[in-house]
């Protein structure tokens, strides 16, 4: 007779080796490695939370100071590794196998690590897929996650960087794992309840508060001449003819540039209300303008930013408030909506091909996915209309056909070279050579070219959904790519074909003129324009500060 | 560095009165270009000091196509570049015949 | 709330030494002394592989300020960090000498006007470098005493470091901005050579505490506050013009009596924030928060400088 409690028993042993160092459900923070050390056994699959913001650093902290002898062959299953002792795990042996999505910082090391046969790579994936996997095959058997407070219960809040934990704890705490969450203080009561505290098994109050990267704010005072003049393009030949309603923006100069262009240049277009209204998008400190003059209906947040809490909880119209006054964000659900319900996508990227494949890998680091390919890519899975869906869809089926289906509108903005003039157009992406190297079957593709509906340079936008062949579709991406080897060697001929049929515009195309390319035109012109626009209700983290 | 200088026929001798302008500053990522007009009618010639080698093929491109957008005969380039990338040199180049143009 | 005041006003900190020159004087009177045609420059930075400026990063000449005549010099702080060096050095000292020479001539000026912008010397030519502060300390110094004030105006994104401070502190009156910073030894200077315990130089906010424009312009090292935009430059070099004290003996006690009184009363403090809570202003955690007419009303409260 087989038995159907097996992970339920293991749970239960585990829970009563550590029961002595608890008291109820509370661990004191110097006793946090010897409990790890009766709750984690090798071979476990651990997620250690840790995006793109939010850090459980204390937890990962005291993971790196268990003995490797005990406990090793972990199989690190997180969203982020980006903290020095994500890598420190694996350098000591304590963790073997790696299934992740993002790694920033940590980009360089990771390829290194790889290298050097330290790290047995599972998959570079996306946020949602990672996450679906938790529910699939990828189920963590420990959780170590992070929240602002808890109360002596176990319930949490996670308040405005909320983020992935509620997807990990489901995960974990409903199929017999362990969930231990670092907080920042333990109160008598949280101001509301983010996580039940039937979920958590063991809560520590952490020497210091989580940490959180501002991975979001773009300072105005670094946009360039450049960006401008790309943002212009963008909202004249893109926001303007198509009219995306519901959308996200990358993290890129050039679309905070945008951002900052909405409530001068996109108000004398004539655009307030008609476009950019309902986004998916984390609190850009760079789209306050746009907020406080009537441009933006509602936001949901994948996270939080730091120095943007108060002026969200002020604004209850614009976010996701909870009855608490603060952010209640969720990656998960925010990766859907830009999924599913976002008509259109608009980021940078590092490289492109000239299929339109673009990737942020480069010979030396893997910086992962993050969120980008499913903010980029069509949908398939889609049933319900807008207007610049389907003129997309129309556009790409050439105006023709029984059937047509409509298409995300995939926006990709590049300027030709990038950091140390390195062209940022190329005719195989770096990441297909660093594939090889490391033996990996897929190549790390950030947004696949048939997904990309148009490339914005600062010379111009190529429409790839007016491309008929991969033939045109390599003209037209020459065609933007400026002085790049790629953009020098195009044929002159036929991109003026091409720009005569609309596919490739140039700023005089559009009307406008490059001179007027200012940063005058910026509706802030640095931080303490935006904490002016905010009311003071935005509080800059001092590294962004000049006064 | 690399210093070179590129030479240029325009169809047409730049309008407008100005003799002299300078545009940009000699900051990273940016330059400087003196805009004399000190050449014969259709004449273009481009002093290039680059803090980038390898690049020369890229100047070349560029002012090649700036010439033919702008025409700027008679004058004289003089540039001081500090590994502004090409759009930024193109811009500069564009805000100076500007001046010269609107200069009365 | 659309804050039209922070859109389209040419700001200070943002521009160029030339567009800061430009929106200074009157329009179209400005004329410079050693133009970029005469290609004065540099001899030293080939040397090192750096491209030169032909300006040198230093912009001298003469012009007009509401129809009075004045002389100029702008830094150009993104050049080279704003640097002195041989060149740009000697054309400072040599449009301060020429300022002194011309007093009671028909080509004298009413005052002098300087734009620093400025790390401090230039590391590749620091001998020249350190020489050119010495003799601009001296020429400033001589032309104050030959009755013409000195007035410095900074607020550019290299503030005004090393010999920069020391110069600014020998002007006759001192024009600041928010962004604007005066100190001698730069904060990555004091971090690299003390530890971050001692100074923080990415904690910005910190550094704005201790350098920038407010803090100074509440301790007195520096006369007059104003917005960042150009014309709020202008507006008070305009006002400043003849309210510059005496260049006199008793100008200098009086000074030293101020010093070593603030030394008494605030010389054990740590912080900015501790010092003004001592001195007795309102809310000392806002000073650095409140906008800029919140701050000049509070100025003007404070009335005179203590």
């Amino acid at each position: 007779m087989r038995d159907w409690t097996k992970q339920r028993t293991e749970r239960t042993a585990r829970l009563k080796g550590a029961m002595p160092l608890a008291t109820g459900k509370i661990v004191k923070a110097e006793q946090v490695t010897e409990l790890l050390g009766h709750l984690i056994k090798s071979g476990d699959r651990v997620c250690l939370e840790g995006d793109n913001q939010k850090q459980a650093d204390f937890l990962a902290r005291c993971l790196t100071q268990v003995d490797p002898a005990a406990i090793h062959d972990l199989h690190i299953v997180q969203s982020g590794l980006v903290l020095t002792e994500h890598l420190d795990l694996f350098r000591l042996g304590i963790a073997r196998k790696l299934d992740f999505s993002y790694s920033g910082p940590q980009s360089g090391a990771i390829a290194r690590a790889l290298d050097q046969g330290k790290i047995e790579l599972g998959a570079i994936h996306t946020y949602i897929e990672l996450f679906a996997r938790y529910s699939v095959d990828l189920t963590p058997n420990v959780a170590l996650i992070a929240a602002v407070s808890a109360d002596r219960e176990g319930n949490l809040y996670t308040g405005p960087n909320t983020e992935d934990t509620p997807t990990i704890v489901e995960a974990t705490a409903f199929k017999s794992g362990i969930v231990i969450a670092q907080v920042n203080e333990i109160v008598d009561k949280v101001p509301r309840v983010d996580i039940p505290g039937d979920q958590i098994d063991f809560v520590v109050e952490a020497p210091e508060p989580f940490y959180v990267e501002p991975l979001f704010t773009r300072d105005p005072g670094a946009v360039t001449e450049s960006q401008i003049l790309m943002a212009m393009m963008a909202l004249k030949g893109i926001y303007a003819e198509y009219q995306p309603k519901r959308l996200n923006h990358g993290i890129g100069f050039a679309t905070a540039a945008i951002e900052l262009l909405l409530p001068t240049f996109g108000e004398k277009l004539g655009l307030r209300g008609k476009v950019a209204t309902h986004w998916a998008l984390n609190p850009h400190p760079t789209l306050i303008p746009a907020i406080e003059s009537g441009w933006v209906e509602q936001i949901h947040c994948f996270g939080s930013e730091v120095g943007m809490d108060q002026y969200m909880s002020a604004r209850p119209d614009i976010y996701f408030i909870g009855k608490d006054g603060t952010l209640r964000s969720n990656r998960l659900l925010c990766q859907n909506a830009g999924l599913y319900a976002s008509d259109m996508f608009i980021g940078s990227t590092l490289q492109i091909d000239l299929a339109g494949n673009s990737s942020t890998v480069t010979p030396d680091r893997i910086a992962g996915f993050g969120g980008a390919p499913n903010m980029g890519s069509d949908a398939h899975g889609r049933r319900h209309v807008s207007d610049a869906w389907l003129k997309a869809g129309r556009e790409a089926a050439g105006h023709s056909g029984l059937l047509v289906r409509g298409r995300k509108l995939v926006v990709q903005m590049v300027e030709t070279f990038g950091e140390g003039m390195k062209p940022a157009f190329v005719e195989e992406l770096d990441s297909i050579a660093l594939a090889k190297k490391l033996g990996m079957e897929l190549a790390p593709v950030m947004i696949f070219g048939d997904d990309v509906t148009h490339i914005i340079t600062e010379e111009g936008i190529a429409n790839l959904l007016l491309c008929r062949n991969a033939d045109e579709v390599e003209q037209a991406i020459r065609g933007v790519a400026g002085y790049t080897p790629v953009g020098m060697a195009r044929d002159r001929v036929r991109v003026e074909e091409l720009r005569a049929r609309g596919v490739i515009r140039r700023p005089e195309d559009l009307d406008i003129e490059p001179l007027e390319a200012s940063r005058n035109l910026l509706a802030a012109r640095s931080i303490r324009d935006l904490v002016t626009w905010s009311g003071g209700l935005y509080v800059p983290p001092s590294k962004f500060r000049n006064w | 560095m690399e210093k070179f200088t590129i030479r240029a026929q325009a169809r047409t001798s730049l309008p407008g009165r100005g003799k002299q302008a300078i545009v940009g500053v000699v900051a990273s990522g940016n330059l400087e270009i003196l805009l004399e007009r000190t050449e014969p009618d259709q004449t273009v010639v481009v002093d290039v000091v680059t803090s980038a080698r390898g690049f020369q093929t890229v100047w070349e491109a560029v002012i090649a196509d700036f010439v033919t957008r702008s025409s700027p005969g008679g004058v004289r380039f003089s540039i001081h570049d500090n590994g502004a990338r090409p759009d930024t040199v193109m811009l500069r180049l564009m805000q100076g015949v500007n001046v010269l143009e609107k200069t009365a | 709330m659309i804050p039209e005041e922070i859109i389209h006003q040419p700001s200070w900190y943002e521009s160029s030494a030339r567009a800061r020159i430009v929106g200074l004087l009157d329009t179209d009177t400005f004329a410079e002394i050693l133009g970029p045609a005469d290609r004065v420059m540099s001899p030293h930075l080939d040397l090192f592989d750096l491209p030169p400026a032909f300006d040198d990063g230093m912009i001298i000449g003469r012009g007009k300020l509401a129809g009075r005549a004045v002389a100029v010099a702008a830094q150009e702080g993104q050049f080279m960090g704003g640097t002195f060096a041989e060149v740009s050095g000697a054309k400072l000292v040599g449009l301060l000498r020429a300022v002194t020479a011309a007093v009671g001539t028909a080509s004298a000026v009413t005052s002098v006007l300087l734009l620093l912008d400025t790390g401090g010397v230039r590391l590749q030519e620091a001998n020249a470098g350190e020489m050119a502060v010495s003799e601009i300390i001296r020429a400033v110094l001589d032309t104050r005493r030959a009755g013409v004030p000195v007035i410095a105006l900074i607020g550019g994104r290299a503030g005004a470091f090393g010999g920069g401070g020391i110069v600014t502190a020998c002007c006759s009156h001192v024009v600041i901005s928010e962004q604007g910073r005066i100190s001698v030894t730069g904060p990555e200077v004091i971090e690299t050579n003390q530890g971050a315990e001692e100074f923080d130089s990415r904690d910005r906010a910190l550094v704005w505490r201790i350098t920038g424009g407010r803090s100074r312009v509440l301790l007195g090292g520096a006369d007059s506050y104003v917005k960042g935009d150009i014309a709020g430059f202008r507006e008070m070099a305009i006002r400043v013009h003849n309210t510059v004290p005496a260049f006199s003996p008793e100008t200098m006690m009086m000074e030293q009596d101020r010093l070593k009184k603030r030394l008494e009363f605030y010389g054990d403090c740590t912080d900015t924030p501790e010092i003004w809570s001592r001195a007795g202003l309102s809310d000392p955690d806002k000073i650095y928060e409140i906008d800029d007419d919140a701050f000049l009303a509070l100025l003007s409260q404070k009335g005179s400088r203590s």
